[in-house]
């Protein structure tokens, strides 16, 4: 059993965060050039935190498996980031924001944590403008805001639908800033592989060389995980080809706990699947629902019609058109948050009024916003997205509506943490997508790109020294101990047991499999049935793959399979864990949603009696059933409430 | 689909490269380059031939890590795309294909078609950003910035860093790249204050490290999958000229 102590710090809600910075240790000047921090991965929340440390006076060393920080996958994230400002002067604030994103994650948050975010939020877009960030401006020369799912208010920043790049670009300018002072180390084509944790504290890794396979060891004072989410077990995902969840399992293994892995968000609006070879799904971001209207025809021949190509949605007159989400909610409409949205589209899907050839699609439509915005202001809006959805199926958006269906695009789910964002291995901490610790059991549209910089700029660097004081007396981490040479022993026998199967079938191909059992029963919708089906095939596949897998080339240089052997290998147990998370929370919330707890209207049905907590999984060693871990959620500032969007 | 392919293989940067043909068929025309190259790489893994490596990530056309030289062109025969984006509709059914890494001095191949593209970091270290400590920003709408500079600034910020700017230039210039960045940084209130130090810094350090001179050909503007203007390079002139002169 672990002990879970979330360190709230004592007094009101609004005060917490100001009372933990004037109480907490700090290290002196002469003191932190002395200390080391290890970060891992090159994101918003690693970049920023290791810019951070590094202006600070740290040594900092920091890891990327790209071959540059600049590719880490938020660069990826289209719409926005949100923040308190109320720029646009409609009754936004702190506590709306705080409110919103509990709401959000249905009540499945730690308040202290969130309020916390809301209330760093704007010094995010302080920060990132005075690095330059170009967001959208209006004519007037300030910052333009949109709308995203879930809220009544327009507070989300953006730089065209490459918000997620220039934030990244303007994080990693900090981190380049440091790296020619020589506060920060890079080490890029490296993947960590495992965690050294010595007398109970986090003192390091071990890594391998992508280019020249060799396994390196690094020590440090406490080491920062920012590794991001585990989308990629379920194979297609609109995560990169490399994101992986293998930095965040060697840490579990090695004590940290893993809270809520059954949150899997499943963004509605993705290009649909179109071939067995497909090796991603590609979003539309979410902003486009902002102007975009969603539908399916009323008409079951009408659907099958355009599903045969012999009707195009342009044939379907207005009133055989249902704008689904409009009619079951029409307060948030088109904006309903991520989870409400994509179900929403299986439903109708599934009741055969899908309009892809694949039965599994519906229309995003812009007809409606070109007709009252024209055809120039939507271009300004949404031109690179229309652009990419034009490259990837081969139609204009602009004359014919966008095709999208629901993919796996975010975990909310992640290795728990504290307030101070320490994880349960002292020295161990965890930013960004990574942890757990924001958005409950759904994450709001714009809010993964707010989360990763508070961590790195605004949470990390003040909590880590409450951590770092006492270790001042701690010189550097010697590297030759038995806990590095077992880890890197542990990394070795991993790799050769990965090359002497020698069997028959590529790694993609157990990939491909896991990922369809993960998708089919522990997706979009779950039961008891299928969640244990999946729990036993997941069990079978490993054992397949440990028999049968084919590992080409060999471990000494540069070896993209190898690469994707071991992430798999661990997909292969973290895909168990997270389908035991989902089977023993026996309600529905959020992203996760059990058929046999719905309401009559087919809404998701929470049972806070029973399951108002976090789910901390514990490794009890291989082939053992992990140990649950509760964390009770209090809400002493929110009223809880049946979420609703109607 | 089928195709031949002339895939240029090289162990890695010590020995010497050269083509290999593979011919490959029922490749779907909805299938990207990259998802191409995965199915020729299940067959190469099947028959216990070593698979061919290549750089990428997002599969997006945002992270900028895929390369490729195709059939001589950069990112391939499509307009605005990296090779991630590319499908092979654009294709001709029996077509021969020619793949081959970024040929630069100052991108040394690692394998097959993976390339050394850290210069490029190295040159923004040497000055692509503005001072600033976090904690330290006034509030976001302190200083207002007119809309036409905050635009062209976004244009120029676009850059993703794939390099198929140097790579299709003849000099093997990284000036769009190095310009992007100036010009971003120079349109913005912010940036202006260390415009003199950073635009000496970068050319300096891109020079240092191999690229070559430009010699105003544009051919990086026309293969820049982000379409990144060379206005920008006038840019970098006239703020290279002004700290030239200020010295």
């Amino acid at each position: 059993m672990i002990k879970l102590d979330s360190k709230i710090p004592k007094g009101p809600l609004a005060e917490k965060w100001t009372i933990y910075k004037e109480t907490q240790k700090l290290v002196a000047p002469n003191n932190k050039r002395k200390l080391d921090i290890i970060v891992v991965g090159t994101g918003l929340a690693g970049a920023s935190a290791a810019a951070s440390f590094g202006e600070m006076g740290f040594n900092v060393k920091i890891f990327c498996y790209q071959d540059s920080p600049r590719r880490a996958h938020s660069i990826a994230a289209q719409g926005g980031i949100n923040a308190a400002k109320n720029y646009q002067n409609d009754g936004d604030s702190i506590y709306r924001l705080f409110y919103d994103t509990i709401k959000g994650g249905d009540y499945r948050s730690r308040e202290a944590n969130v309020y916390r975010l809301a209330e760093v939020s704007g010094n995010i877009i302080d920060q990132a403008v005075a690095q330059g960030v170009p967001f959208a401006r209006e004519y007037g020369g300030y910052l333009t805001n949109r709308s995203f799912g879930g809220v009544l208010v327009s507070r989300t920043f953006y730089a065209k639908g490459q918000t997620g790049q220039q934030l990244l670009l303007g994080a990693y300018s900090a981190l380049n800033r440091q790296i020619a002072a020589g506060t920060v180390k890079l080490y890029h084509r490296r993947e960590m592989l495992d965690l050294v944790v010595v007398d109970g504290k986090a003192r390091g890794i071990v890594v391998r060389n992508l280019v020249t396979g060799e396994i390196e060891r690094y020590g440090a004072h406490a080491v920062v995980l920012a590794t991001g989410g585990y989308g990629n077990v379920y194979y297609l995902s609109t995560n990169a080809m490399g994101s992986n969840g293998s930095a965040a399992w060697a840490a579990y293994k090695k004590g940290a706990a893993f809270a809520n892995p059954a949150y899997v968000q499943i963004h509605p609006t993705c290009i649909p699947l179109h071939g067995e070879f497909q090796s991603k799904l590609t979003l539309m971001s979410e902003s486009l629902r902002n102007d975009g209207r969603i539908w399916v025809p009323k008409k079951k021949e009408d659907a099958e019609a355009i599903r045969k190509g012999l009707k195009t949605a342009n044939d379907i007159p207005d009133e055989d058109r249902d704008f689904y989400l409009e009619r079951r909610y029409p307060a948030f409409g088109n904006l309903v948050p991520r989870d409400v949205a994509s179900r929403a589209a299986k439903e109708r899907c599934d009741a055969g009024y899908g309009v892809a050839p694949t039965g599994l699609g519906v229309f995003l439509d812009f007809k409606y916003a070109i007709e009252r915005l024209g055809k120039k202001k939507i271009e300004e809006r949404y031109g690179n997205l229309f652009q990419m959805y034009e490259k990837i199926t081969g139609v204009d958006p602009y004359n014919h509506p966008m095709m999208i269906y629901p993919a796996v695009h975010y975990t909310m789910g992640g290795l728990w943490v504290d307030y101070e964002l320490q994880s349960t291995i002292p020295g161990l901490f965890v930013a960004g997508e990574a942890n757990f610790s924001d958005h409950g059991a759904n994450r709001l549209g714009a809010s993964a790109l707010m989360q990763g910089l508070a961590d790195g700029y605004f949470v990390l660097p003040y909590t880590i020294q409450n951590y770092l004081a006492n270790e001042i007396y701690h010189p550097e981490i010697d590297i030759k101990t038995k806990e590095f040479d077992e880890a890197e022993k542990n990394v070795k026998d991993k790799i050769n047991k990965l090359m002497s199967v020698k069997g028959n079938e590529p790694v993609d191909h157990f990939h491909r499999e896991l990922g369809k059992i993960m998708w089919h029963y522990v997706g979009m919708s779950r039961n008891r049935e299928g969640l244990e089906k999946a729990i036993s095939e997941i069990r079978a596949l490993r054992e397949e793959f440990w028999k049968n897998v084919r590992v080409s080339g060999s471990a000494d240089n540069l070896n993209p399979e190898l690469e994707k052997a071991g992430r798999v290998a661990d997909f292969l147990e973290l895909g168990e864990l997270i389908a035991t998370d989902a089977l023993h929370r026996e309600e529905s919330c959020g992203g996760h949603f059990r058929e046999e707890y719905q309401t009559e209207e087919g809404e998701a049905l929470r049972r806070d009696d029973q399951f108002m907590y976090v789910a901390a999984w514990e490794y009890k060693g291989e082939g053992q059933m992990p140990e649950l871990n509760k964390e009770p959620l209090k809400y002493e500032n929110i009223e809880v409430k049946t979420r609703s969007y109607k | 689909m089928k195709f031949t392919l002339k895939i240029w293989r090289q162990k890695d940067s010590r020995s010497k490269g050269k083509f290999e043909t593979y011919q490959i068929d029922n490749i779907p025309s909805d299938a990207s380059f990259l998802e191409m190259l995965d199915i020729l790489n299940d067959e190469l893994i099947r028959k216990g031939e070593e698979p061919v490596a290549f750089d990428h990530d997002c599969r997006e056309g945002i992270c900028g890590m895929c390369s490729l030289h195709i059939n001589g062109r950069a990112h391939g025969p499509d307009e605005d795309v990296t090779t991630c984006q590319l499908f092979m509709r654009k294709f001709k059914d029996g077509e021969t294909i020619w793949v081959e890494p970024w040929r630069a001095k100052g991108f040394p191949v690692i394998k097959d078609l993976i390339v050394d593209r850290s210069a490029f970091d190295k040159i923004l270290q040497a000055g692509g950003y503005i001072s600033v400590n976090t904690g330290n920003a006034p509030d976001a709408n302190a200083i207002p910035i007119p809309k036409d500079d905050a635009d062209v600034a976004m244009d120029a910020a676009t850059c993703i860093g794939c390099g198929a700017c140097v790579a299709t230039c003849k000099n093997s210039s990284a000036m769009l790249f190095v310009a992007a960045k100036v010009s971003h940084l120079a349109h913005l209130p912010q940036g202006k204050i260390e415009a003199t130090r950073r635009v000496k810094a970068m050319v300096d350090k891109m020079e240092e490290l191999g690229f070559g001179s430009c010699t105003n050909t544009g051919s990086c503007e026309v293969e820049c999958p982000k379409n990144i203007s060379i206005a920008h390079i006038a840019k970098l002139n006239r703020e290279f000229l002004k700290a030239n002169l200020e010295a």
